[in-house]
């Protein structure tokens, strides 16, 4: 049994492996394969002719494809995704600088998504069929249709202009700005940790937003799973005989039904959060959001491909880890599966 | 031959061709479906999306790209039913114009990412053995791929425009539709008619494109269907980031965009494109799943 499910996971830490070489393989077709000029796609169009050589023999594009294929992967593997040159600085250090605002904005993402999604996917489940059913399905719809930066810009005119109820575009107001020490770069652990409540408030009533049209998009997901996988668990004989036992239906679903989902909900919602932090490179355009997103976005237009495919390949590691990461987590958690 | 009209034999389900068997089963599928009124909901919302586009010039009260510099960002009025953006251009007229967009992109999407996918996941399901493995592998790997962000990738390389994101679109899109076609293809290749064609001599290539590959097709339409409104909100993110659909072209992300600019003062701009890409997905969401019921009532999902 217990051999079986180690083979399992090593086979999945394999695949998650292939999945990291393949997501570099893609990153290097983009880079270096597809554009018509790499050199202009990381320097820029107008340079003299020598910086072009130069750049030309840096980025060892005089080798034949395979050595920089592997001059390719052993930089990533170093975390070296090269220099922006917009901003001039290793790709990296920008990343490690902007990624934890995505960070925290994408946690707070999930977390109202799973606040919503959770409690409406059981209510669902459990009114199957029913008229609250159809309405709980149709505003998770609505969530789920609605482009995540709409959603985000009708937010901002409604609370923010017209109401005054949340704080407006950025992570804080300007008089705020600064006066916390960056510790882990996340604003509400660092605002917590200096016990500046004052700045953790602000900081809260702007993540608000923005974190509220990534969830609700979230909370369609997440609803939908959470109803599908309570609808198996009710079909259950277990479920009879609880019932015939004489618990009451609150008892049943929360005592037997919900713990028997517990499993399948962690590994939805990690997921979800993979799909977040996608999600956040559209809404940080729209708050003005000095996270990742926002810097992939500038690096876009001034065809920064470094500073792109930094970003591609740590977003796309987390997302492969996540999506394989959770796969793993389910089989260990989850006996059933073993078999 | 009965004596029934082509309509009523269709209806009533007694076909004489195989023609008209088709029609008949899809004439049951309709009428399964008018079952559930969410997916009626749907397909009205993508009939109306697909004959705007037809009749847009009809429809239109002005031209997609008139401007009228007197007229700047006038709220809804008799004239201007949504108003008019920053170069006096009627925002309705757009809209409708920016149909064609939607179904442009969504179509183009579909008519290079469904073959793709027909055409390995049918292969590999049929021949299995070293290629199937070699094929899931690589789609096991696509699939764990984050869409947007590569979509993003793939864009920047080729540079900004509106066919260049519907390719990235597509390449980042395949792999579902190679998982669907493979598991319709394990159950049809044991299949008596498969092995009757078989014994005739028929090549592999010739059994996968004309036996196996039309009985992946509704399953694959399903998915289509589901699939469509998250290329259209990926279209749409790329053509509100600039790198999808360019100005002035009357298509919603990129109204989106330069409505945002104005969201304070002239709501109207960037409210309206966003509720027909709203509308438009929430279509494509109810038909499929709609669809999904008719054809597997064992999913709940």
């Amino acid at each position: 049994m217990n051999a079986r499910l180690g083979w399992l996971i090593l086979r999945q830490v394999a695949i998650v492996f292939a999945t990291f070489f393949g997501l570099i393989l893609v990153t290097f077709v983009i880079g270096r394969v597809m554009p018509l000029d790499p050199v202009t796609a990381a320097v820029g169009p107008d340079v003299s002719q020598e910086l072009y050589d130069k750049v030309y023999k840096e980025m060892g594009l005089d080798q034949p494809v395979l050595v920089q294929f592997l001059d390719y992967v052993g930089s990533v593997l170093r975390l070296e995704f090269g220099r922006s040159f917009f901003t001039n600085q290793p790709v990296t250090a920008d990343i490690a600088r902007v990624f934890p605002a995505t960070l925290e904005l994408a946690f707070c993402g999930v977390v109202i998504g799973a606040l919503i999604g959770i409690p409406a996917g059981i209510l669902a489940a459990v009114k199957r069929g029913t008229f609250v059913d159809g309405a709980v399905r149709v505003v998770l719809l609505i969530g789920y249709s609605a482009p995540v930066f709409w959603k985000g810009l009708i937010l901002l005119v409604v609370f923010y202009a017209a109401l005054g109820w949340a704080g407006g575009p950025g992570r804080l107001s300007i008089f705020y700005e600064g006066l916390v020490p960056v510790r882990t770069g996340l604003l509400l652990v660092d605002a917590a940790l200096a016990g500046q409540w004052d700045v953790f408030r602000d900081a809260i009533s702007h993540i608000a937003l923005p974190a509220i049209s990534l969830g609700y998009g979230a909370s369609a997901y997440i609803g939908r799973m959470t109803r599908s996988f309570m609808l198996d668990q009710l079909k259950q004989e277990y479920v009879s005989v609880a019932r015939v036992k004489g618990l009451s239906e609150r008892q049943v679903i929360f005592g037997h039904v919900l713990p028997n989902c517990a499993v399948q909900l962690v590994t939805t919602v990690a997921l979800t959060f993979g799909l977040l932090l996608e999600g956040a490179v559209l809404t940080e355009t729209v708050f003005a959001w000095p996270g990742l997103g926002q810097y992939m976005t500038k690096a876009m237009f001034n065809a920064d491909m470094n500073a792109v495919l930094g970003g591609t390949l740590v977003i796309g590691a987390i997302f492969v880890f996540l999506n394989l990461g959770s796969d793993i987590l389910y089989r260990i958690l989850d006996p059933r599966t073993r078999a | 031959m009965s004596d029934l009209s082509l309509f009523a034999r269709v209806r009533t389900g007694q076909p004489v061709t195989s023609g008209e068997a088709r029609l008949a089963q899809m004439w049951r599928a309709f009428e399964l479906l008018k079952a559930s009124p969410a997916a009626m909901a749907g397909l009205a919302i993508i009939a109306v999306l697909v004959l705007v586009a037809m009749l847009a010039p009809v429809l239109a009260p002005y031209g997609p790209y008139a401007q009228e510099l007197a007229n700047q960002l006038r709220p809804p009025s008799a004239a201007h039913w949504l108003g008019t953006d920053e170069f006096g251009r009627d925002v309705l007229s757009r809209i409708v114009y920016g149909t064609r967009y939607t179904l442009y992109i969504v179509l183009l999407v579909a008519v290079i990412a469904a073959p793709i996918g027909l055409l390995v996941g049918a292969s590999s399901g049929y021949l299995g053995g070293w290629i199937d493995t070699l094929f899931m592998r690589v789609t096991d790997i696509a699939l764990a791929f984050p869409r947007l962000i590569l979509a993003l990738a793939f864009v920047t390389a080729f540079g900004p425009g509106l066919n260049n994101a519907i390719i990235a679109i597509a390449l980042t899109g395949w792999p579902p539709y190679v998982r669907i076609a493979r598991a319709e293809a394990l159950t049809i290749r044991k299949s008596d008619y498969i092995a009757a064609i078989e014994l005739m001599g028929a090549s592999r290539l010739r059994i996968i494109l004309l036996h196996v590959i039309p009985l992946c097709l509704p399953s694959l339409f399903v998915r289509l269907t589901l699939d469509m409104a998250g290329v259209i909100l990926i279209a749409a993110g790329l053509g509100f980031l600039g790198l999808g659909a360019q100005p002035p072209a009357a298509e919603w992300g990129v109204m989106l965009s330069s409505g945002k600019e104005y969201m304070l003062s002239a709501w109207w701009v960037a409210t309206f494109p966003g509720l027909a890409i709203f509308f438009v997905c929430m279509g494509f969401n109810l038909l499929g799943d709609g669809l999904r019921d008719i054809l597997d009532p064992r999913q709940e999902s």
